[in-house]
């Protein structure tokens, strides 16, 4: 799918695509994290039909929905190839002790053997992420390790 | 009884007496009274579409033609409130933009900014010079007529759901050149304004672009490294220092005569990346609270009565640069490929005039009398009349509910 990315300066971005059903779609993310969907009734960009506005935790709940899961199941049908390997996710909570701390100092691998891949922030992923990467609230964290290693990352986090 | 015993007990008399006859509480009742009536006419202008601006003016002169108001203790508190509003909304406006959003604006729309200052600035320069405000004068009133309101123009595309027309790019990027141009703007007017002569002006000048240039580099290169100076886990901290430096930034800009508005702009184009998307969120609130005390104080600083004087040629104004923005706003939709009714949107959008107009008024009252009466009767035509025009350009979707 093609996706044109239109910078609304002061405002955010604009992306708009065309979906196979032949409806053109934009779809506004305004920095404060809201999310406006509209529609372009004709085809025509010149004028939108506003269809659905997203306050910025409705919009992180639709991005989870669409996004973490899939990343970790594309990161399952890694791990069906090796045996006793598996993935999960684990949220920082609100109010979590390693909020405003570094990854390096959770110590998860150290402690468990299983490895952070990435880390779902909003609409951004953080691959590979390095020990000195801070964590915040809301980060969704993709681990791969052994079903242990995985809950003990868990109970390390307080998920 | 026991309980009203207590009560009298806990308050005692002293506390009673200094309560009703001491200056802080008739202050403190004045102003909450300003407040609350500041926050019920926000309410009002929602119900009406319109922006909150030319309510708050109307108040400010409504407040500073009753006789009781202008001796009162709270009166002081708004003159302070009135120079952290403007420095709060400069904040923000430099914490708005990016390196990225600039350059993508410079690029597409370089000719656009261009015809948007020779179309709007012109008329104001003119009418001033023929009103014999002088060339200090004129160049101000230039400001006033040049620049958009971008909190109402954004604001207005919000509400009106035109975020993703075709025509919205354009609108943005004239926005973000004319706020950008404040940066070489304001220190050469701030300069002659307050008695200068032209080569210190160029100085401030360059001081300021070669700040922005700084600034918009290091936003580009180092962004993360300058926001680390300022950065904190916890909200507080950072609002605490984020005020501290720009207050700091802004009252040494003062000092040497380039107005603290610049400062606080330039400290707001200087932080970016992440403290700054968290910096704005927090100084928000701040800033709608001090900017609506700014608006105040500007209406309690015009007489009632230096209106009627300058009307009719603020109604000159507002028509020619009305018209000159609607074909300035026109010409930079063309530029996104915008059809006719696009072109109108934009133009129309862009006609509203603000919180600049009259920041720029209040730097300049000094030179001319009229000059603020004039800016503040123009910005009330034309924050009212920019969203009503704006509205009523045809739209070629079917309501929802026929569908």
């Amino acid at each position: 799918m093609d996706v044109t990315e239109v910078l609304l300066p002061g405002v955010g971005l604009r992306y708009e695509f065309t979906t196979a059903a032949g409806q053109r779609v934009a779809m506004v993310a305004r920095r404060s994290g809201e999310i406006d969907l509209a529609l372009y009734e004709s085809g025509d960009p010149d004028e939108c039909r506003e269809l659905i506005s997203l306050a910025p935790h409705e919009a992180e709940t639709v991005a989870e929905i669409l996004g973490a899961p899939r990343i970790a199941e594309r990161f399952a049908d890694l791990t069906k190839e090796v045996p006793g390997l598996s993935a999960g996710q684990v949220l920082i909570s609100e109010g979590s002790e390693y909020d405003g701390k570094t990854l390096g100092d959770t110590r998860a691998r150290t402690l468990t053997g299983a490895s952070v891949v990435a880390i779902v922030r909003g609409e951004d992923v953080v691959a590979s992420p390095s020990p000195a990467e801070p964590l915040r609230a809301g980060d969704v964290l993709v681990v791969i390790g052994t079903h242990d290693g995985i809950h003990g990352v868990e109970r390390i986090l307080g998920a | 009884m026991t309980a009203s015993t207590a009560s009298s007990g806990f308050w005692g008399p002293d506390l009673l007496v200094t309560a009703a006859g001491g200056d802080s509480a008739s202050a403190l009742l004045e102003l909450g009274a300003v407040l609350l009536g500041l926050g019920l006419l926000g309410v009002l202008a929602g119900r009406l579409s319109l922006p909150g601006i030319p309510l708050y003016l109307l108040a400010g002169l409504g407040l500073g033609a009753s006789p009781w108001f202008d001796t009162d203790p709270a009166a002081g508190f708004i003159e302070v409130a009135a120079v952290l509003g403007v420095v709060l909304l400069l904040l923000s406006l430099g914490l708005e933009f990016t390196a990225a959003e600039f350059s993508s604006a410079m690029r597409r729309h370089l000719p656009s900014g261009v015809i948007d200052l020779l179309a709007n600035a012109t008329p104001g320069f003119v009418i001033g010079w023929l009103l014999g405000f002088g060339f200090v004068g004129s160049l101000a009133l230039a400001g006033v007529t040049w620049i958009s309101s971008s909190g109402i123009v954004a604001q207005l595309l919000s509400d009106l759901g035109r975020l993703a027309n075709r025509e919205t790019p354009a609108v943005l990027s004239v926005l973000v050149l004319e706020d950008i141009a404040m940066a070489i703007y304001l220190p050469v007017l701030a300069v002659l304004a307050s008695g200068g002569q032209w080569p210190r002006a160029l100085l401030g000048v360059a001081l300021a672009t070669g700040v922005v240039a700084v600034a918009l580099w290091l936003s580009a290169r180092q962004g993360e490294r300058v926001a680390l100076a300022v950065s904190s886990q916890r909200d507080e901290h950072l609002l605490l220092r984020v005020l501290g430096l720009t207050l700091l930034v802004a009252g040494l800009a003062e000092f040497v005569d380039a107005s603290a508005a610049v400062g606080a702009f330039l400290v707001g184009l200087a932080l970016v990346g992440q403290e700054a998307r968290r910096a704005r969120e927090l100084i928000a609130p701040l800033r709608d609270v001090f900017a609506a005390l700014f608006f105040v104080s500007i209406g309690l600083n015009v007489d009632l009565s230096d209106l009627p004087p300058v009307l009719p040629a603020a109604l000159l104004l507002a028509v020619v640069t009305a018209v000159t923005k609607v074909w300035s706003g026109a010409n930079a939709a063309a530029r996104e490929g915008a059809a006719t009714r696009g072109r109108l949107r934009a133009g129309t959008a862009l006609v509203a005039r603000g919180e600049f107009s009259l920041v720029i008024a209040g730097i300049a009252a000094g030179v001319n009398d009229e000059l603020a009466p004039l800016a503040t009767a123009y910005v009330l035509i034309l924050a009212i009349l920019g969203p009503v025009t704006s509205r009523l350009v045809p739209t070629r979707l079917r309501p929802v509910t026929a569908s």
